[in-house]
């Protein structure tokens, strides 16, 4: 599948491996949950990069602990309509600090695009090639946000004020 | 009211080039049908039984004249020449076509309006008091929240493909006029112990096939915690609302599913997460917003205006309508003015081009320009001098606009029903417009007082009959129209459902049966009694004996 990373589509080294599937020794795989937990011990002592991939039902709660042990996170969009994963992607880059790459697999369209970017995505795993020229316009259509969220853009009520007015917590919270 | 600032005006006009982008696709055949619907719906555009509906968005139901002159020219070059006010305070436009909908959206943009959000499985727009800001038992103007609530909504990237659609709806005062506690997320305003504003929390509640009375997760939530205490119901609902069946999505089933104190624990676990972390409104950006609404320099109006009295007495016509049109102003001097949109034999709702430009220049003329739309489907003329009122009723009447019937048994709420919707089992107009025209005898429906009646085409229950004091149903009986009839719902503070009478009825008995009702209650009231409070008193039986009795 295409994968678009920093708005133009990348080379993708990891490898999907299925849950009965063997891993090959120079292969870098994303498992599903069920086999990091089931193979927690093997899976760990491989000297090698290892990422995950969590089913839409799947809270990231359940590793919060260890996200520091994988470079990449898949987070799946069964349905497009299924916005379950935003939400997960927020708690792996806010609550549970996870640096690596996140990405978005499944069915993922044009115009999610903005809004996968904000909530922490920084890779699109796309049905086709020519979502990566569509993802220029697809993410500047709308240049203003209304609310914070994982990206750091300021909303349009902080540019309204200002950092000066904005730059302490205490401001932020408005006492 | 309200206005858009170079930030607002640029976030709609740039989500409506990306709409009209979106149309483009699909027009060229880029889009299927199916991939447009879920960019269509987001943008308030429905396909319907004959045609695409667009539904513009009314924030908290209030409108500018101009504005509302600007409805008035897209319903005359876009549509039929009228539109349809909704139970959600917006408006509705039955027949555009695709390819004019940009245009549209330009026009709308133009008067700073849009149909962001009006569809989908997002936060909706949002609802408020109708006499919010001008009210006597108000204790702050619920729209200051509501605005709030409405930019922070406004394509919020986590939020935005939730399990089922996202209702909240705002009230100032303890009068319940909002119906908040049948809202995905209700807010009450009130004063804590100290004097400090903030609000009371309920969720879950809603109307449709199963209805609910929301549950009060917080007793009190200070003003500035606001967006983070929505963020942390939110998220939790996103994440654990169920997807699997489109009738048990809506987090009201989720709320019942996980238990109220489980729901309220994880709630105020992710609020703890959140809070003071930079989410929420910072006070100026909140003050801003406020001074928006701050209440107009009235200037010194009559408070008792002789000629308002002499005028009552000579014109039996505009004392009927006095009595039923107009509430009590906080000021001294001005009055509240409810225009009704139920017309003997009319849809309820639905106003002319021309009845649109005649309210926006009484609202100038008698007003301070501005408009509300009730969720009862009628519009609010909110400062009106008490000595223009003869003047404003002549300019009503002129306009076709002056039924006397705010409040009463034909002032009814219907859902478009099967002439319009593909979800419909049975027509509600038409049953609206057959009890309009029993009571049509306005002394009559003045000496029955009160009476809310309510009618749902389907049990998804757009026309409220859940809290009707008399709701009515279409059900699909084997492939005839039937209709079965609720007693004793209550939108307000003293939410209630109503309780099914009995059997239903067909179309042609559905108006007698309701006659039936109505002279029970005129044969048991006491004292002066609403039909609410009788209810109450007699409960559902002595109604059903009656009523079945006569079958």
């Amino acid at each position: 599948m295409p994968l678009i990373k920093d708005g133009r589509l990348a080379e993708d080294r990891w490898t999907p491996v299925a849950d009965d599937e063997a891993i090959g020794a120079d292969i870098d795989p994303i498992v599903s949950l069920e086999r990091w937990q089931a193979e927690h011990e093997t899976l760990s002592g491989r000297n090698r990069p290892i990422g995950l991939r969590l089913r839409s039902d799947q809270s990231p709660a359940a590793v919060a602990e260890e996200v520091e042990r994988f470079d990449v996170i898949a987070l799946e969009f069964p349905k497009f309509t299924d916005g379950r994963s935003y939400s997960h992607a927020r708690l792996l880059r806010e609550r549970y600090g996870f640096r690596g790459e996140l990405r978005a697999v499944g069915k993922v369209l044009r115009d999610q695009f903005t809004f996968l970017l904000r909530c922490g995505f920084d890779s699109l795993e796309v049905a086709d090639e020519r979502l990566a020229e569509a993802f220029e316009e697809a993410t500047s259509e709308i240049s203003h946000v209304y609310q914070r969220a994982t990206d750091p853009g300021a909303p349009i009520w902080a540019r309204r004020h200002g950092p000066a007015a904005l730059g302490s917590e205490a401001a932020c919270t408005g006492s | 009211m309200y206005r858009y600032d170079e930030f607002d005006a640029d976030f709609v006009a740039q989500r409506v080039a990306q709409f009209s982008g979106q149309v483009a696709r699909r027009l060229s055949g880029e889009l299927s049908e199916d991939e447009f619907k879920p960019l269509r719906l987001m943008n308030g555009l429905y396909l319907q039984l004959h045609a695409y509906m667009l539904r513009v968005a009314i924030p908290y139901g209030t409108l500018s004249a101009t504005q509302m002159r600007r409805l008035a020219v897209i319903a005359r070059e876009h549509d039929r020449g009228y539109g349809h006010f909704t139970t959600r305070q917006n408006i509705q436009f039955n027949w555009p076509k695709l390819a004019e909908v940009p245009a549209i959206l330009d026009k709308l943009a133009e008067v700073e309006m849009h149909a962001i959000q009006t569809s989908g499985n997002c936060i909706r727009n949002v609802t408020a008091d109708q006499f919010a800001g001008v009210a006597e038992d108000e204790i702050e103007d619920p729209r200051i929240t509501a605005e709030i609530i409405r930019q922070w909504s406004s394509l919020h990237p986590e939020f935005t493909f939730l399990p089922r659609k996202f209702k909240i709806a705002v009230t100032g005062a303890p009068n319940d006029r909002a119906a908040v506690r049948f809202h995905d997320i209700g807010l009450q305003m009130l004063r804590d112990e100290n004097g400090e504003v903030g609000f009371e929390v309920w969720v879950g509640g809603g109307q449709g096939r199963t209805p609910v009375i929301a549950e009060r997760i917080r007793g009190f939530l200070p003003k500035r915690y606001l967006l983070s205490y929505l963020d942390a119901i939110l998220r939790v609902y996103n994440m654990l609302g169920r997807r699997d069946n489109l009738y048990k999505a809506r987090i009201k089933i989720l709320v019942q599913q996980t238990g109220v104190e489980e729901f309220t624990r994880l709630v105020e676990e992710e609020w703890q997460q959140i809070k003071d972390r930079g989410f929420d409104l910072p006070e100026a950006e909140r003050r801003r917003i406020e001074a928006y609404f701050a209440p107009p320099a009235y200037p010194a109006a009559e408070t008792h205006p002789a000629a308002l009295r002499a005028a009552e007495d000579s014109d039996p016509g505009f004392a009927q309508w006095l009595q039923a049109s107009l509430a009590e102003h906080r000021e001294p001097g001005y009055g509240i003015v409810t225009i009704s949109l139920k017309p003997i034999g009319g849809a309820p709702g639905d106003a002319t081009a021309e009845q649109m430009e005649a309210v926006a220049d009484l609202a100038e003329r008698y007003g301070l320009g501005e408009i509300r739309v009730s969720h009862e489907q009628n519009l609010v003329l909110p400062d009106v001098r008490l000595s223009d009122l003869h003047a404003l009723y002549q300019g009503l009447l002129d306009a076709g606009l002056a039924t006397a019937n705010v409040g009463l048994v034909s002032d009814i709420i219907a859902c478009p029903g099967l002439d319009y919707c593909n979800l419909a089992n049975a027509r509600s107009i038409p049953v609206a417009q057959r009890l309009g025209e029993r009571f049509a005898d306005l002394d009559r429906q003045h000496e029955i007082g009160p009476l809310k009646v309510k009618i749902s085409g389907c049990i998804n229950a757009c026309g409220h009959h859940h809290v009707g004091d008399i709701g009515i149903l279409g059900v699909d009986r084997k492939g005839e129209e039937f209709y079965q009839i609720t007693l004793g719902g209550r939108p307000d503070e003293q939410a209630a459902i109503g309780k099914i009478i009995g059997p239903s009825f067909s179309y042609d008995e559905v108006t007698d049966a309701v006659d039936n009702i109505v002279e029970t209650y005129l044969g048991l009231r006491q004292d002066g009694e609403t039909f609410a409070e009788a209810y109450r008193r007699v409960g559902l039986d002595p109604f059903k004996e009656k009523l079945y009795a006569a079958h």
